[in-house]
């Protein structure tokens, strides 16, 4: 055996060597790469809205606006306070409901409701709503996120669990109405 | 004393590292590199390494979990000794390494160093500046109390405007569907091992393309850089009229890293720690949510751009000014030094801190946002009131009662997210009163739905009393012709 051809072999052998890393390498990202997009992909078919109650519609009398809360759907058991989430319940004339999301539809601050003006006002950069969720002012493109809600024996149910925003497919199709004040 | 020496020949013996780093503190630089300017880099590695240290001290006792991280900070500036100090000291130091970070950036660019042959280390530097950031931001979100939170929420609202993908970039940042303990703990993760990795990996090359390239000569007017020439150029400034390092230059280092250290100490003393504000309930909607210090400049921006070019501003925006800053030594990579011959680049550093303090500046005051509690804190002067008819001061209460106040204000009193009133009935009619009322615009709400006939009848003739007493009120001069002109006043 010449000295060249065991060069050559042993160059042969790391380049084998590398190949096995890369090989276990690739096989290790698969799982790695599925374990940080879980929050994407987990079972994204079923997503992560579902219906949940807001409790009985004496709570919201007609022609009021009215804050109520729910626990998220998907919580962890050390999520603590953060998995309470705020929405507002307009009550038009006991047959009809909205439901608009807590967060402003520019960039997500929590809205407040004035009943003697009618508006919602936002704190963070002053984007202003009219009681049924149409943009009145202010740097929002697009009125309030709006739930989905039915009736059911005597109480409001909404369609929620993930956080509204504007890219959002689901909350564009529900809320974004150009109504006229 | 032999016995000292004799212990760190053993060591040196075996590591070998005495001569290499003699070799290093004591290699030469130009003479007048020796100054002032040029400690910033070193405070900032200095302020750097505080934090790690705080940060890990802050660790032993910190719980990073959406239920427990609020109740931890609390237990650390109240419950542990010290621990407020711990705190105030990482706040503090975060403050100052921003500020150093800019301020050593300034220098750099003003300087030329960017140019020939220290290109790669401005890249790096770059890269440094937006770890930086990234560590302040992550950092804030760690602080996990209302601003927290909903400055979570406003990063995600820009994440989910990024084309196609934003909802999924949603979900990734949030690693939820919600804002909770899954985003609480990928930010820990982020700002105490991802983040701090980068830096300490680009500190590192940093640090060792400025040793081997050597540190940017003191720039002369005329004296310019050329590719072919520079190398022999600063070899001749370094070995024929440099110092070295040790001790000439690095004694200004020493020293102003010390005195940072003391100001960033003084300043936690005095201040004390960074909230934590209000407890991350989301239920809790009577907050006004901002961010820390150096992103309020961001904060009023989002509230001036128009609402069309907002997103393509906010996604593009980023972006380009990345771009800038690493082609910069691409495309400015030779000549001229001093700024006394780069007035550009004075004009362009004038232009970007006048911006940035402007808008930092109104965003501590906020004068977009409605005040939302002026309508019942903050009566109606009582000169706008005296003298007043029944009528008229009916409009004054529909005036506060309408929250028209949280918007508006009289006597610099009251939001500022409208024009102020005081004058108003100069600039408008009657009728154009009640039109800007009924049907709003111009960024105004429309309150036709939301006042009664009889409430806009006082509503304007309030308004109307809103000029000063030595000026006449606005009159549609029309009207008067079309009434005949016996009848000179408007429509009683």
């Amino acid at each position: 055996m010449s000295v060249d051809n065991g060069m050559s072999r042993r160059a042969m052998l790391v380049k084998l060597g590398v190949l096995l890393n890369a090989i276990v390498g690739v096989f290790l990202a698969v799982p790695i790469v599925r374990y940080l997009l879980s929050p994407v992909i987990r079972e994204r078919q079923v997503g992560y809205e579902s219906w949940l109650s807001l409790g009985a519609l004496e709570q919201f009398p007609a022609g009021q606006t009215r804050l109520a809360i729910y626990r998220n759907p998907v919580v962890n058991a050390w999520d603590g306070e953060t998995g309470d989430i705020a929405c507002w319940v307009r009550n038009v004339d006991d047959q009809k409901f909205q439901v608009f999301a807590i967060n402003c539809a520019h960039l997500g601050c929590p809205v407040r409701w004035f009943a003697q003006s009618n508006l919602f006002m936002c704190p963070c950069h002053g984007g202003a709503y009219y009681q049924d969720g149409s943009r009145a002012s202010g740097p929002p493109e697009r009125g309030l996120f709006e739930y989905r809600y039915k009736i059911e024996d005597g109480k409001l149910l909404i369609r929620a669990g993930e956080m509204p925003t504007p890219g959002q497919p689901v909350a564009n199709k529900a809320g974004g109405k150009t109504t006229c004040a | 004393m032999r016995l000292i020496q004799r212990v760190g020949d053993w060591f040196d013996l075996r590591l070998q590292l005495g001569s290499p780093i003699r070799e290093t503190v004591q290699h030469p630089v130009p003479r007048e590199t020796a100054s002032w300017f040029y400690v910033f880099g070193s405070a900032a590695l200095t302020c750097f390494m505080l934090q790690i240290v705080t940060g890990i001290l802050l660790a032993l006792i910190y719980v990073p979990s959406a239920g427990e991280a609020w109740n931890s900070l609390q237990t650390l500036n109240h419950g542990i000794s010290l621990g407020w100090f711990i705190r105030a000291l990482h706040g503090w130091g975060s403050n100052f390494m921003v500020a150093i970070v800019l301020i050593h950036m300034v220098q750099v660019f003003l300087f030329g160093a960017y140019k020939f042959p220290r290109e790669l280390t401005w890249i790096v530097g770059v890269f440094l500046l937006l770890v930086t950031l990234g560590m302040a931001f992550t950092g804030q979100v760690l602080r996990f109390d209302q601003d927290a939170y909903w400055g979570l929420g406003i990063g995600a609202s820009i994440a989910s405007r990024v084309p196609v993908i934003g909802p999924w970039a949603v979900n990734l940042m949030l690693g939820g569907p919600i804002i909770a303990g899954a985003t609480l703990s990928r930010f820990f993760a982020l700002h105490v091992f991802v983040i701090p990795g980068l830096l300490i990996a680009f500190v590192g090359v940093h640090l060792l393309m400025v040793l081997k390239l050597g540190i940017n000569e003191w720039p002369m007017p005329g004296r310019i850089v050329r590719r072919d020439t520079y190398l022999q150029e600063y070899r001749e400034l370094t070995h024929k009229q440099g110092v070295p390092f040790l001790p000439n230059a690095v004694w200004k280092d020493i020293l102003f890293s010390g005195f940072i250290l003391l100001s960033i100490a003084v300043c936690a003393l005095y201040f004390g720690p960074f909230g934590p504000g209000g407890q991350p309930d989301p239920t809790i909607i009577q907050t006004a949510p901002r961010p820390d210090f150096f992103f309020l400049w961001l904060y009023a921006l989002l509230s001036f751009l128009p609402p069309s070019a907002e997103t393509p501003i906010l996604l593009i925006g980023p972006a380009i000014g990345i771009i800038v800053l690493l082609a910069l030594p691409f495309v400015a990579g030779e000549g001229e030094k001093s700024w006394k011959r780069r007035p550009i680049a004075v004009l362009t550093i004038l232009l970007i801190a006048v911006a940035l303090g402007t808008l930092t500046h109104l965003a501590e005051h906020t004068p977009w946002s409605p005040v939302m509690d002026a309508w019942s804190s903050q009566p109606i002067p009582s000169e706008f009131l005296q003298g007043r008819t029944a009528l008229e001061r009916r409009g004054a209460l529909v005036f506060q009662g309408k929250q028209c106040h949280n918007c508006h204000s009289l006597d610099d009193r009251g939001g500022q997210r409208g024009p102020a009133l005081d004058g108003v009935a100069l600039h408008l009619t009657e009728d154009q009163l009640v039109r800007q009322v009924i049907q709003g615009g111009g960024n105004m709400p429309a309150y036709g739905k939301n006042l009664s006939p009889a409430e806009t009848t006082a509503l304007v003739a309030f308004l109307k009393t809103l000029h000063p007493a030595s000026q006449a009120p606005a009159r549609d001069a029309s009207r008067a012709a079309a009434l005949g002109a016996s009848e000179v006043s408007p429509r009683p």
